[in-house]
């Protein structure tokens, strides 16, 4: 009895994840090797070449994917770590209520804070018609349905993912190690560099883990912010599946685009641990 | 440490605060609130325009104060019924991935066992993977046996994809745990059944209360794997991603301010509860 209790708590979870995550993509596999159509229905012809055709097809956007997504990652980096350093180094006793500062935007929405941002960035929205009526932009300066807009929603609703792993990673740095390179004569510069960086590159890590899958598989962003210009593989795929009901070529674009980013996860986590990654995105 | 204390940290190592550092903490500071500030504009938006005494269907222009819409709430059915259906999965799916959760937490932060390498991988992968994967593969799944998408389908997809952070909120509680305690209630005569009851269970509580609610957050928010597993069945988010080309009706700001006012009061108290535990 003893020996068999972990695997009787393990079970009613584990069937959960294996029903539902591990044998859907055997299905979607399956699916993406069939032919057919929604009214005639689809049969099952193991024909592989709707790979080859659907990634011809949106390579574009597979491409403009995957470009947004480290964009939107190094600039959401580039942002959360100073804030982070500060939150963990000089926050003192106020520490957790700015990490809930951080966290509390997710109670919105995030559908909601994303069309709130384009009634903001409407070309005579709150944002741009003061600025255009008092001449200090052009009347036909626009932001909505470019690039910049759907990578600066990408970071805004995903910086949260990043600055917490790196927060997290910062707070567990001693200060006596800092303090003991600084009394060995290390600049503040050199101490932050040798010390403070090296401890908190696992954070930064698990952020970018935590930030760069979501961001580039994300179709909400480009789908409210963006133009036809700025279409993205998500929006694609969900467009094939929901709207043209063509599965097929859905499942073949969103089994390359599982595989892209497992093969790229796997080797990221390989290289790090899993459990140190699996630790951080927890908290 | 606090401001204070480094700077007299630095004094005492001998050399005088350096007035850059100053700067550049007062800078950094500033940094910090203007983020904070950018986070919570569209927020502020959301909030404000529920007031708008707006005569269009699109509601982005102000037009002065009313609180008319707040007495109109009802007026959209499908949007209060969206609404309600969200708290509905949500409720159910919290439930059940709580539970499942907290048995999966127990038994990976508990026990060593035959295949807890590869619970491990299948939980980091639930997180890891793009939502619009899960929805996709789950949708293929219904589709290939032939079961309708709705009310069960998003529950079940929401109890996939929080049911990790639930295990892993637990897990580390679990860790951290001093086992003596349960020895001494073993010791003092206590079964199995009550050491865990009385004794196990009271500790890993915090854990479990976290988890839940991290759970009922991802629930009500989430949108992506909603949408593939959904059918006709409206949720909040739903609702508003289908009336975005229509506009936007105030009840719909009104609505998002009443859930962030919920949500923010359990954080609030859930923090406040927690320094307190400590």
């Amino acid at each position: 009895m003893k020996r068999l209790t972990p695997y009787l708590l393990i079970l009613p979870g584990g069937m959960w994840l294996l029903i539902f995550l591990v044998v859907p993509m055997v299905f979607m596999a399956s699916v993406s090797t069939q032919e057919g159509d929604i009214v005639n229905g689809f049969v099952q012809t193991f024909n592989v070449s709707v790979y080859g055709e659907a990634l011809a097809q949106y390579r574009t956007q597979f491409l403009r994917s995957v470009g947004y997504g480290l964009v939107a990652t190094v600039v959401s980096v580039a942002m959360a770590y100073p804030m982070a350093y500060w939150i963990a180094f000089r926050g003192g006793a106020r520490k957790s209520t700015y990490l809930l500062l951080v966290l509390l935007p997710f109670f919105v929405s995030f559908v909601l804070r994303t069309i709130s941002w384009k009634f903001l960035l409407a070309d005579d929205g709150l944002l741009l018609s003061p600025l255009k009526s008092t001449g200090l932009l052009p009347d036909d300066f626009h932001i909505l349905q470019t690039t910049t807009a759907v990578i600066g929603g990408l970071v805004y609703n995903y910086l949260p993912f990043m600055i917490l792993p790196i927060y997290v990673a910062l707070e567990r740095v001693d200060p006596r190690v800092i303090e003991a390179a600084q009394d060995l004569y290390a600049s503040k510069r050199e101490a932050f560099a040798k010390i403070v960086l090296p401890l908190s590159l696992p954070g930064v890590f698990a952020g970018v883990l935590m930030t760069f899958v979501p961001m580039t598989a994300d179709y909400v962003n480009a789908g409210i912010l963006g133009g036809p210009a700025n279409t993205m593989i998500g929006n694609i795929i969900q467009i094939e599946y929901l709207t043209n009901q063509d599965y097929p070529v859905a499942s073949a674009l969103s089994f390359t685009l599982m595989a892209a980013m497992l093969i790229g996860i796997f080797a990221y986590a390989r290289a790090l641990g899993t459990e140190n990654v699996l630790e951080a995105a927890a908290r | 440490m606090s401001v204070r204390e480094s700077a007299v940290a630095e004094r005492a190592a001998g050399g005088p605060a350096r007035p850059r550092t100053r700067l550049g903490d007062r800078l950094l500071k500033a940094y910090v609130w203007l983020v904070i500030a950018w986070l919570f504009l569209p927020i502020a938006v959301m909030v404000v325009f529920g007031f708008n005494d707006t005569r269009s269907k699109s509601n982005v222009t102000w037009q002065g104060f009313t609180l008319r819409w707040w007495t109109r709430l009802g007026d959209y059915p499908e949007l209060t019924e969206a609404v309600f259906n969200s708290l509905r999965i949500a409720l159910l799916a919290t439930v059940i991935t709580t539970v499942l959760g907290t048995l999966m937490g127990l038994a990976l932060g508990r026990h060593r066992f035959r295949g807890q390498g590869a619970t491990n991988l299948v939980l980091f992968a639930a997180i890891a993977s793009p939502e619009l994967v899960m929805g996709a593969s789950l949708l293929s799944l219904f589709i290939s046996t032939g079961v309708d998408t709705g009310f069960v389908t998003v529950v079940v997809a929401h109890v996939l994809f929080s049911l990790s952070f639930v295990a892993i909120t637990v897990r580390a509680r679990v860790i951290g745990l001093d086992r003596s305690v349960e020895e001494a209630a073993r010791d003092l005569g206590a079964s199995t059944w009550t050491t865990f009851w009385r004794v196990t269970f009271p500790m890993i509580l915090p854990g479990v209360v976290s988890g839940a609610l991290l759970a009922f957050a991802l629930s009500i928010d989430d949108f992506v794997i909603t949408q593939f597993t959904s059918g006709t069945v409206q949720t909040f988010p739903l609702w508003i991603w289908g009336a975005t080309r229509n506009g936007i009706p105030p009840q719909v700001n009104i609505m998002g301010t009443l859930i962030f006012a919920v949500g923010v009061a359990i954080a609030v108290a859930n923090s406040v509860t927690a320094r307190r535990r400590t």
